[in-house]
């Protein structure tokens, strides 16, 4: 487990006093029954940072979530969020934190105006008929502001619900899987207003199970299984991991994952577009069995430095052998 | 083809999941299993049409062995208890307005000389009548018991009037529902359950469905006080409680042709305080179910001891004492005497204290209850 406390790359960053944190807890817990779906979670999130939550499906990412903003009262642990306590002061944290949940919750039955007007009147937003149609304006749907929410398509919805959030201009986006079943233009579109916001102070914690929006996040966070497996700058996770790669391109790309996936010092076979990564921890165990197969074949073989993909393929296995 | 055709295998397999669901389904076998036996109870034991000690006011102006002698029979009859001896008929009048009494029984100063001259002797007896099923048993019987009891009284100078077929004539008055018409009676109740029936519903399923649709977390992730939520959810119906009040008004009026002999703002004020009360215990039960289906088998579940137990069905006083204290914390029982007193008696506030301190008492109980229940976290 690696805690980093170096500031995000590439961005004018602040050092990791605590006042400069957007959310700062420690030892974060949470039980349903028997079943210790968050186990002591720490997180520290710069403000004005991109945070990504990482994890397969039922690893505890929302609960984490819903922990932060206070919809949950954690069994253990303390902390605060845009400096408020999580446990006794989430009225303020509500407040000023925006959260769209995984499953559409706006309701179906208002239209899509009548939504965006009842999130403003309950965050008591100010000019607040002006700030539902400039809204409305951004998302390109004024002239359907009369249709019913229930009618919109999914990725229009994901779209409103992320609009709905950031009507009261909050310092802490929660995002919890935002762009499940959004196309590809509206994705990019999506990450180019959460930079935005960075670049305005606008802290954002999201969760998402596409690498490619990992790579887009400042920190990255893995959890599996409630617990925290790496937290780290997202370009340095790799390297975290320790983990050295070879990529072999050729005929017989099959075979070779085959024979490889049991040779010594091979911890992960991956197969990527017409490549074959292949991964593992021993330096010079891997490289010897790489060559080793290779040599005499039509296979060319490189080694190229690890990527986000393969930490997280090589995460995810250990995950399950820790925990299941 | 093969596919198209009736499969046991596929039924087993819907049987299968139902039954998994339903046991799953704690609150919904609960009430399956309680229904009945609920039902059970009530119209077994509860419901007795033949009521006995009915309270009762005494004017005896005679004061005399015989009037002693008949009011002793009443008393071992047990069909009524005397409870009050007020010193005028206004003062008995009022206590029958505030529904203390069912009865003023009136025994004239000359019974006695009466008999004693053997002439025709007669005793007034005043029923309640707003809920004709009440009174009817008593007035069948009160007259040959009134005889019966005298008649061993009667001795020496006197024996010769034992031999009379009818020595007391028992002339009954039936006030506020003279001709014993079933829907004065009904009418004025059944604004009680009507309200209490779709009140609560509407309030029960409030939360429930946020929770289902999935919006409730929505809405706990807003800014939004405990209090803001309940006022929001309930005073919406409040307004359609007025609606439902106008419309069976209009109905009494104009169709069963009730009087409404009270006060308009009294009926208002008591009306409003009725409507709190079923809308927040339909805010509870929404904090307690888990579906907007469990809200609802919540709902019905009061509405049948409201209808049963509260004196709208069957004479209140008729029930033992166990179903009468039940019946006595239904908001419905006071909602309906309010309502009796004010359209059929015309009583006014100070005669009908002891039913309005009731449902004021209960809606400050219950929405205290619905704060303290209503989460405001996922947990």
């Amino acid at each position: 487990m690696v805690n980093l406390s170096s500031s995000p790359q590439d961005r004018d960053t602040q050092s990791l006093v605590p006042q400069n944190l957007a959310i700062n807890v420690t030892g974060l817990t949470k039980i349903f029954g028997t079943k210790t779906v968050v186990d002591q979670f720490d997180l520290s999130v710069p403000k004005g940072a991109i945070y990504g939550f990482l994890g397969p499906n039922g690893s505890g990412k929302t609960t984490t979530i819903r922990m932060v903003c206070g919809l949950l009262v954690p069994n253990a642990g303390h902390g605060t969020c845009l400096g408020y306590d999580v446990r006794t002061q989430s009225a303020d944290i509500r407040q000023r934190v925006g959260y769209m949940t995984q499953k559409f919750s706006l309701w179906e039955d208002l239209t899509i105006g009548e939504n965006l007007d009842f999130v403003a009147r309950m965050f008591q937003v100010k000019n607040r008929t002006q700030k539902v149609a400039e809204t409305l304006n951004e998302l390109g749907l004024s002239e359907r502001s009369s249709q019913l929410a229930g009618t919109l398509s999914g990725g229009w919805k994901q779209r409103l619900a992320l609009s709905a959030c950031m009507i009261h201009k909050p310092a802490l986006l929660l995002l919890d899987e935002p762009t499940a079943g959004v196309d590809p233009k509206a994705r990019r579109e999506f990450w180019q207003t959460i930079h935005q916001l960075s670049d305005q102070g606008v802290t954002t914690l999201v969760s998402t199970h596409y690498m490619d929006e990992a790579i887009q996040c400042d920190f990255i966070s893995y959890i599996a299984y409630g617990k925290k497996l790496i937290d780290g700058p997202s370009d340095k996770i790799a390297e975290m991991v320790g983990l050295f790669t070879w990529r072999i391109t050729g005929s017989g790309l099959k075979q070779a994952q085959k024979h490889l996936e049991n040779a010594r010092g091979v911890e992960q076979v991956a197969r990527f577009g017409t490549a074959l990564h292949v991964s593992g921890r021993d330096q010079e165990a891997l490289a010897q069995s790489v060559k080793q197969f290779c040599q005499g074949t039509d296979l060319s073989y490189e080694q190229r430095t690890s990527g986000l993909e393969e930490a997280f393929i090589h995460l995810m296995s250990g995950a399950e052998d820790n925990f299941q | 083809m093969k596919g198209h055709n009736f499969s046991l295998a596929r039924l087993v397999a819907i049987l299968r999941k139902e039954f998994i669901q339903m046991r799953r389904d704690r609150m919904t076998f609960a009430m399956m299993v309680l229904f009945p036996v609920l039902q059970l109870v009530i119209f077994g034991f509860a419901i007795n049409t033949d009521p006995k000690h009915l309270p009762t006011a005494l004017l005896d102006r005679d004061n005399s062995a015989i009037s002693r002698s008949l009011i002793r029979s009443l008393e071992v009859s047990n069909y009524l208890d005397i409870r009050y001896l007020p010193k005028s008929e206004q003062e008995a009048e009022r206590l029958m307005a505030a529904g203390k009494i069912n009865f003023i029984i009136q025994i004239p100063e000359n019974l006695a000389a009466d008999i004693g001259a053997n002439r025709p002797a007669q005793v007034l007896i005043v029923a309640e009548a707003t809920d004709p099923s009440a009174a009817s048993g008593v007035l069948a019987f009160i007259e040959p018991i009134i005889n019966t009891g005298i008649r061993r009284e009667l001795s020496g100078a006197l024996s010769f009037a034992a031999s009379q077929p009818s020595l007391i004539q028992v002339v009954v008055h039936r006030r506020y529902n003279p001709a014993g018409i079933t829907s004065y009676n009904i009418v004025p109740g059944l604004l009680g359950i009507i309200l209490s029936m779709t009140m609560t519903l509407m309030t029960a399923v409030a939360l429930t469905r946020e929770t289902e649709r999935g919006t409730m977390e929505n809405l706990l992730a807003m800014p939004a006080r405990p209090l803001e939520v309940m006022s929001g959810k309930i005073l919406p119906y409040v307004l359609v409680g007025y609606v439902q009040t106008i419309v069976v008004m209009i109905a009494a009026r104009s169709v069963f042709d009730i009087p409404m002999n009270g006060s308009i703002l009294l009926f208002f004020i008591v009306t409003t305080l009725y409507i709190f009360v079923n809308l927040t215990i339909g805010f509870v039960f929404s904090t307690i179910a888990r579906s907007q289906m469990q809200a609802m088998q919540m709902t019905f579940f009061l509405l049948l001891p409201q209808i049963l137990l509260s004196g709208f069905m069957f004479p209140f006083r008729g029930m033992p004492g166990w179903a009468q204290i039940i019946g006595e914390a239904l908001p419905a029982t006071h909602y309906i005497r309010l309502m009796r007193g004010i359209m059929l008696k015309g009583a006014e506030a100070s005669d009908l204290w002891a039913d309005i301190w009731p449902l004021g008492l209960m809606v400050l109980l219950v929405s205290a209850l619905a704060l303290q229940r209503y989460r405001r976290t996922l947990d």
